[in-house]
């Protein structure tokens, strides 16, 4: 079984997702928990196969028993295998957030709602194992149709948010296939390890530019790069709770890893390459400012973590366009930095409006006295976010700040600086409500009441993932260094053998 | 530009039936023709690849029992059209998922057009 490790990370839930709908008409119970067990096979697997990796080198698998170029292979390598247990420990922790806002929903829409959450979760981890650039492709396509479903289920303003998210991600897929058609066209192969090797000889030429920028354009539409963010706020702030959760937590970066696999691990230095992560990196630089410009502008809480999104997935680009190792450093751990954050961000705000209904910004007077425990995770993300110690955030946004420095980029610096005061601006006028404005009689009037969650503040299904997000923003950012030098480190294109 | 032209002739066609598909989706307010512009330009990108595997004069990849292999030449490449039926599968996907949400849209806001769903919306 262990020699098949890669391929059962995407394959468990992918294929317990096509069981679902029947498993559905028997028993919810047994979908959660064949679910669940999917998604704890992908982590185990992940965890098996980077710990493969980190000790005897990348492991390719090949699909099927076909040698590669003509067979798909899986390849994990440090790289893939750190964010392949981001994602898959991601998607079991959200599995488990998601049972009580489905609770009272009729089974058919549950079991819906599986099937789509583990085609999603099989489709982002194909992305990251695969080492071919169709099939990268083929599992975008899946993680993304899963996405739009997904987003359209809650309700008719999510299904018009999702159907604009659809228009512009099918069109960025569709650039992206374009750009790969042109490689094929240029080497005949679609193999990442053999482009990597036939790809440097014909760098000059025209059709790898075309190439270099179709994908990157593709690929930053995914990842909600500006100013190609504008499906981000609308589809992430109509969406339910868990996926806003999902989406927010790991679906951009994993977008992000393919941009940045495919061009510092395929292209490589290839002359277009430069001059992409260039345009990338001020395009990124803008979007830090007017992410955060924006969610300070916001009064619900969602759409302000959704354009906080948008500045904060800037940071990993911006890290990959410094390129020293410094850069890579803060964009690799931004990737983790970010899921942990964001992820319990989301959760937060997606527990507070399923509890009391509130999303707006001002109504969340004194909420702290109901929920201490919920808002206490709110407190260290928000830290995280503006880049306090011993927050991961600050580590992350530490190791950019070097990179920039060593690199001489001044704008870049004082870009980071000043997204960090913005990020505070919106940050404490949430704590502010949260903590210490008194309440309005007219405000307190049209809150719901809290509902009975059986003695706790908020059902157990929801606190808990929400408390595991924010003890490990405070973990990783106190074990930040060895998590550098023991992983992130391997995980760079010139690591050592 | 004669140069350019001539021998490339199809793909300056594919070209042109990209950005067809691009403004429809720009510029059309119905949310169902940008679905259909959508098409087009998955329609286009499978062109694009068809003609790579095209070789003019070449047969099917599959050798008759008694004959020996050698003359590749004579065979067109297949692996764009295995490629490319992945992707018309994706495309089928996509349309059908994005027909629903359109009829779920209909429904409740009795019009495709972006404009009047966007008031409908603030409503």
């Amino acid at each position: 079984m262990t020699a098949h490790l890669p391929a059962l990370i995407p394959v468990a839930p992918l294929v317990i997702a096509l069981l679902t709908p029947i498993l559905a008409r028997l028993s919810v119970t047994l979908v959660r928990i064949t679910a669940l067990t999917a998604l704890l096979i992908s982590l185990a697997s992940s965890a098996g196969a980077l710990q493969h990796a980190l000790v005897e080198g990348t492991w390719h698998y090949h699909f099927g028993g076909w040698a590669p170029p003509w067979g798909i292979e899986y390849v994990i390598d440090p790289l893939a295998g750190i964010i392949a247990v981001l994602v898959s420990f991601f998607c079991l922790l959200v599995l488990v957030y998601a049972a009580p806002y489905l609770a009272g929903k009729p089974a058919q829409e549950k079991g819906y709602f599986y099937t789509l959450y583990l085609l999603l979760a099989a489709g982002l981890l194909g992305m990251v194992v695969t080492g071919d650039v169709f099939n990268l492709y083929v599992f975008l396509e899946i993680s993304s149709l899963a996405a739009y479903a997904l987003i359209a289920s809650g309700g008719s303003r999510a299904t018009v948010a999702a159907y604009r998210y659809l228009l512009i991600g099918t069109a960025a897929a569709s650039l992206y296939l374009l750009g790969i058609g042109y490689l094929y066209a240029l080497t005949g192969s679609l193999n990442m390890a053999d482009l990597a090797v036939l790809l440097p000889p014909l760098a000059a030429t025209n059709a790898v530019a075309l190439a270099v920028a179709l994908i990157t354009i593709g690929l930053g539409i995914k990842m909600a790069l500006f100013p190609l963010h504008g499906w981000l706020p609308d589809a992430y702030s109509s969406a339910p709770a868990p996926v806003a959760g999902i989406l927010a937590a790991v679906m951009a970066k994993v977008s992000a890893y393919a941009i940045y696999r495919i061009l510092y691990f395929v292209f490589k230095t290839a002359a277009p390459v430069q001059v992409a992560l260039d345009i990338a990196g001020w395009m990124a630089a803008a979007g830090i400012l007017y992410g955060s410009i924006m969610a300070i502008a916001q009064r619900d809480l969602w759409r302000m973590l959704a354009y906080s999104s948008v500045a904060q997935m800037a940071y990993i680009i911006l890290g990959l366009a410094l390129g020293n190792i410094m850069g890579l450093y803060g964009a690799l751990l931004q990737i983790l930095s970010h899921a942990f954050t964001k992820g319990c961000l989301f959760l937060v705000a997606g527990s507070i409006s399923h509890q009391t209904g509130i999303r707006d910004i001002p109504r969340l007077a004194r909420l702290s006295r109901r929920m201490p425990w919920t808002l206490a995770a709110f407190v260290v993300a928000a830290m995280s976010m503006v880049g306090l110690p011993p927050t991961v955030g600050f580590f992350s946004k530490w190791y950019l700040m070097l990179g920039a420095v060593e690199a001489g980029a001044w704008v870049f610096v004082a870009v980071l600086v000043a997204s960090s005061l913005l990020t505070a601006v919106y940050f404490f006028r949430v704590l502010e409500y949260a903590y210490l404005k008194e309440d309005q009689g007219q405000v307190e009037g049209q809150t719901r009441e809290v509902k009975a969650a059986g003695g706790w503040e908020l059902a157990p299904a929801m606190l808990v993932p929400v408390l595991i997000l924010g003890l490990g923003i405070l973990t990783l950012g106190i074990f930040s260094d060895q998590i550098i030098s023991g992983y992130i480190h391997f995980a760079l294109p010139w690591r050592m053998p | 530009m004669l140069a350019l032209t001539a021998g490339y002739i199809n793909f300056w066609l594919i070209a042109i039936l990209l950005l067809v598909g691009f403004y429809g989706i720009i510029a059309t307010e119905n949310l169902l023709k940008k679905l259909m512009a959508l098409n087009v330009i998955s329609v286009a990108i499978i062109l694009f690849y068809l003609n790579l595997g095209q070789k003019a004069g070449g047969t099917v990849p599959i050798l008759p029992p008694g004959v020996e292999a050698g003359v590749t030449e004579a065979y067109a490449n297949p692996l764009p059209h295995t490629l490319m039926l992945t992707a018309i599968v994706v495309g089928v996907a996509t349309t059908g998922v994005g027909l629903a949400m359109l009829r779920k849209i209909y429904k409740r806001y009795g019009s495709l057009e972006e404009p009047v769903v966007l008031k409908e919306m603030r409503k």
